[in-house]
């Protein structure tokens, strides 16, 4: 306590900072923190403040410590802060560092016991908050006792901050699903927080909350949740996955929204299977996407690596469905628990030989939900797999946004043939080939087993084949049927998402991304040209690239290729997609395994334009 | 005289596939042959079969039986999780499903135990000849211990059962029989394709090739002089139950006959040979594949039998329209729906 008095004269004079900072929560992974810290999210979001909550949290389920930054911003910026000014030090092994990140007038909530180890700053607020003596108090039963410790700092935050009880109380309820005993023991501890707080300590920060209407019509979401309703709203029959971090919540998703699809009698359209490994996940899809269903798999760089000759498969067979990569920071197991957009170059050549997927990057959970239903009619309008590229930091965090749009499009089947579509092909063409080309497009019919004519059956195959689908190893039947695929990708490429271009102001300099950098870059966009320096944008949403996309490289004396991993992975395939004239072209790459920051972009991009 | 038909209308001929391009003689053909007149003599639709297979010479049949019948030749290994897809999209068909004793005893052997374990309704055919045909000649891990082949030398691992595995791993329907046997092989087929349930038919398939001397256990040779089928077996479908039942009990003293009533109501009828086998028991079915395995005993027939489980479609609780035939309305909730979820996301 003597701390906050040698310090709050000072700083008390600062002007207040309402709604417009950053804080971390550091805790031990396993100690119920996730519930404390989205208890803190959602509330934010009632108060009508635009917030970011995001995770970064380790391996690991008990013990090592995890971190929970939420960013409240009334501009709207949710990108993830390099600086967070207030830190909740709740873990006394990272307590020390913690506390040294802070800045300059920050501030650290911390308990007695950790604030016996931690050093002193004497340019910080320390406000020591006595847990144990709190939880003595606390009507707590023993086993839970150690599960809501951490709703102490919620009281905390909540005084100091001004963040109104009876709000906190209603989204414990709905965090416990309606729930009154859990919300209320919770509540209990909190409320015994807040009132100690307000009772004994000196507030000497200048940081508040006030309500404003900054989310009125809004939603909170994690990607993962929204591709997977996107896929309940893609009519996806056939789910096959294996549990891996960070894509296990894509299929609970789809678990929670699948009763929106279960007839009046309480029967599933959609069927969902764990699978004994990912080997079998994707072989699973394959084998439904062939019968006729829309088959979907959600997995992560190992579970990918283990797919590529399934992805093969389906790509020479032409075998329409859908794989989510919830990309997490390789090479080999990596950093588990840690985002990244290192997966490009593989997931887009996925498959020996030469294959090319389709792929699309959503960057928000509206795209994440579009792509959901979205990835379904790709697929089928073209006969091949399609790999949705998220990242963790979509798909595990919380995310701001626009409610969705409900989808546009009536679902397509694509060139799918029943009993008299074929009968009527058959009359036109002489004769039905599953790898025949008659529109010119790289795109041929398909039947399904049980379609009830004599010629509608065909033999699938990886092997070499004609049109007629036949076994062959002739040099000229491999050369056409690989032409007709370079043919059908280059089709794709008008028919996919088309990049998101904002290249309205007089620049020099063009930033090209994808995926999730969009918050960040958008940010350091705004900081660069109150500096003067203005950029154009575009954010690529698709594999194979746009030709829009070497009419803005062309358009640009300086371009950078903003991306989340090591190599520049997206750099390297302009570079190969459009070879000339690209000196020009630099990569920013990072790939640190956390979400990009508006800081590190806005430094790197003026150090390295000089 | 005009030309055989069965029920549909359709000669034997037209359930025949492309040409095989195997060795002449190999096993794999005669199985080929049986599937053919199997699905004539059933009559079945082929537009509601499908065939799959991995990869191996035994994967590649499914292209030389029932040509009207969609077939997909998958990956090594993999044939289990395809089948378990397709039969999942569409739970009208029926499947036939190839494999070999590398496909399914060495790199699929993950999926073999764990498609039996979702008891996916198919049959399963495993091809076996304990050695790699298509690269010719090495030891599969079927091959008997101590067995010695031309570049390998001898092989000193003990093989694996996969009749015993399948047994093991919860199957409700497990064969083994002898390429060179057609009356029994036909049999099993017919009853395999009625169960609504995994049903594993390891037959062993010599490879004329590779693996035909005398002393091997997978051998033309050896087959025919060392099977020893477990029962007669005749399958009585539900119509013609009562007809045959005049004629063939009498022969047979009470005991000698067991009826394995399957699930539409036709049944298995075994009659006893030479030892006593109730393939309803699992000790015993146990007992004849251990005992086959350490005396190299070679014995066929239905080994063992259950009631099957709910298939993964029915656990899942799938509507009954097959999902693959769902129409769009029954594929997108309404416009309603996605709203209520939004609105449940707002600050309220």
């Amino acid at each position: 306590m003597a701390i906050q008095t040698e310090t709050h004269q000072t700083l008390d004079k600062r002007a207040p900072i309402c709604n417009d900072f950053a804080f971390s929560v550091a805790t031990k992974n396993g100690s119920g923190s996730q519930t404390s810290n989205n208890v803190l999210v959602m509330s934010l979001f009632r108060m009508g403040i635009p917030v970011n909550g995001k995770n970064l949290f380790p391996s690991n389920i008990k013990g090592l410590p995890t971190w929970y930054t939420i960013r409240a911003s009334k501009e709207g910026y949710t990108a993830r802060k390099d600086i967070t000014e207030v830190v909740v030090a709740y873990n006394n092994d990272t307590a020390p560092e913690d506390v040294m990140n802070l800045p300059p007038g920050g501030v650290c909530i911390t308990t007695d016991k950790i604030a016996r180890i931690i050093r002193q700053r004497d340019d910080i607020s320390y406000y020591v908050i006595p847990v144990t003596k709190l939880m003595r108090q606390a009507t707590v039963p023993s086993a839970f006792r150690k599960l809501v410790e951490n709703m102490t700092y919620v009281g905390a935050v909540a005084q100091l901050f001004d963040i109104p009880l009876d709000l906190i109380y209603q989204v414990l309820l709905d965090n416990f699903k309606g729930r009154e005993k859990p919300a209320r023991m919770n509540h209990d501890v909190i409320k015994l927080a807040y009132d100690w707080t307000a009772e004994h300590i000196v507030k000497s920060d200048p940081y508040h909350f006030e309500r404003m209407d900054g989310t009125q019509g809004k939603i909170m979401m994690t990607g993962n949740d929204a591709g997977a309703l996107g896929a309940v709203f893609g009519g996806v029959n056939v789910v096959a996955w294996y549990p891996i971090t960070p894509s296990t919540s894509f299929v609970d998703g789809i678990i929670g929204f699948r009763n929106l699809r279960q007839t009046e009698a309480g029967e599933n359209t959609i069927a969902i299977v764990q699978a004994e490994d990912e080997l079998a996940a994707a072989g699973i899809i394959t084998g439904a996407g062939w019968a006729g269903a829309r088959s979907l798999t959600s997995t992560s760089g190992p579970g990918i690596s283990l797919m590529a000759e399934f992805a093969g498969l389906a790509y020479f067979a032409e075998i329409p469905t859908v794989f989510w990569n919830i990309t997490r920071m390789g090479p080999s197991t990596g950093l588990p628990t840690r985002t990244s957009q290192g997966d490009l170059l593989f997931t887009h050549f996925l498959g020996h030989g030469d294959s090319r997927q389709i792929c699309l990057l959503p960057g928000n959970l509206k795209e994440a939900f579009e792509f959901g239903w979205r990835s379904f009619d790709i697929a089928e309008a073209l006969q091949t797999p399609v790999f949705v590229i998220s990242d963790l930091d979509l798909g595990m965090n919380n995310w701001l946004s626009d409610p969705f749009d409900y989808p546009d499009e009536a679902i397509n089947r694509g060139k799918r043939l029943d009993e008299n579509a074929l009968r009527a092909f058959i009359d036109d063409h002489g004769k039905w080939g599953r790898y025949l080309d008659v529109d010119g497009d790289g795109i041929p019919y398909r039947t399904v087993p049980g379609t009830a004519h004599p010629f509608a059956a065909y033999f699938a195959r990886g092997t070499g084949h004609d049109e007629m689908a036949t076994y062959s190893e002739r040099s000229d039947d491999w050369i056409e049927n690989m032409q007709r695929l370079r043919l059908k990708m280059d089709t794709a490429r008008a028919l996919l998402p088309q990049p998101i271009i904002d290249d309205g102001r007089a620049a020099d300099i063009g930033i090209i991304t994808f995926g999730t950098n969009d918050e960040a870059i958008r940010e350091a966009r705004d900081w660069l040209a109150n500096e003067g320096i203005e950029t154009n944008y575009l954010r690529v949403l698709a594999l194979p690239l746009a030709p829009s996309v070497s009419d803005f490289i062309d358009a640009h004396k300086s371009i950078f290729v903003i991306e989340n991993n090591f190599d520049g992975q997206l750099t390297q395939l302009i570079r190969l997609e459009h070879p000339e004239n690209i000196s020009h072209v630099r990569p920013l790459a990072l790939g640190d395994g956390l979400p990009m920051t508006p800081s590190w972009i806005y430094q790197n991009l003026i150090e390295q334009e000089g | 005289m005009p030309p055989r038909v069965n029920q549909l209308g359709l000669k034997r001929t037209e359930y025949r596939g492309k040409p095989s391009t195997l060795c002449p003689g190999c096993g794999h053909d005669s199985i080929s042959n049986q599937l053919i007149s199997m699905a004539y003599e059933l009559g079945l639709d082929q537009h509601n079969i499908i065939k799959v297979s991995g990869i191996g010479c035994s994967s590649k049949t499914p292209a030389y039986f029932l040509g009207g019948s969609h077939g997909f030749n998958a990956l090594h290994g993999r044939m289990p999780s395809v089948v378990t897809g397709a039969m999942l999209a569409n739970t009208d068909l029926a499947c036939i499903a190839i494999s070999g004793d590398g496909d399914t005893g060495s790199i699929g052997m993950g999926q073999f135990k764990h498609v039996i374990r979702r008891n996916v309704p198919f049959v399963y055919i495993i091809e076996n000849n304990g050695v790699y045909g298509l690269t010719k000649g090495q030891f599969s891990a079927t091959a008997d211990e101590g067995q010695f082949l031309k570049y390998y030398g001898t092989n000193h691992m003990p093989p694996i059962d996969l009749a015993l595995e399948a047994v093991i791993a919860g199957c409700t329907f497990v064969a083994r029989s002898f390429s060179g046997d057609a009356k029994q092989v036909q049999a099993l087929l017919q009853a395999a394709v009625r169960h609504p349930g995994t049903a594993v038919l390891d037959i062993i398939s010599p490879c004329v090739t590779f693996n035909n001397a005398e002393t091997s256990t997978k051998s033309y040779p050896y087959g025919k002089d060392n099977e020893i089928p477990l029962h007669e077996i005749q399958i009585l479908a539900p119509d013609y139950v009562h007809a045959q039942d005049e004629i063939t009990v009498d022969d047979y003293a009470e005991g000698d006959i067991i009826d394995v009533e399957m699930h539409d109501g036709s049944f298995i009828r075994l009659k006893k040979l030479e030892n006593d086998h109730d393939p309803r028991n699992r000790r015993m079915a146990i007992d004849v594949l251990e005992r086959s395995m350490r005396e190299q005993v070679f014995s066929t027939g239905l080994i063992y039998y259950e009631e099957p489980r709910p298939t993964l479609a029915q656990t899942e609780e799938l509507v009954e329209t097959p999902l693959a035939k769902l129409r769009a309305q029954d594929m997108r909730p309404p416009k309603s729906a996605l709203d209520g979820v939004m609105q449940r996301l707002m600050p309220s």
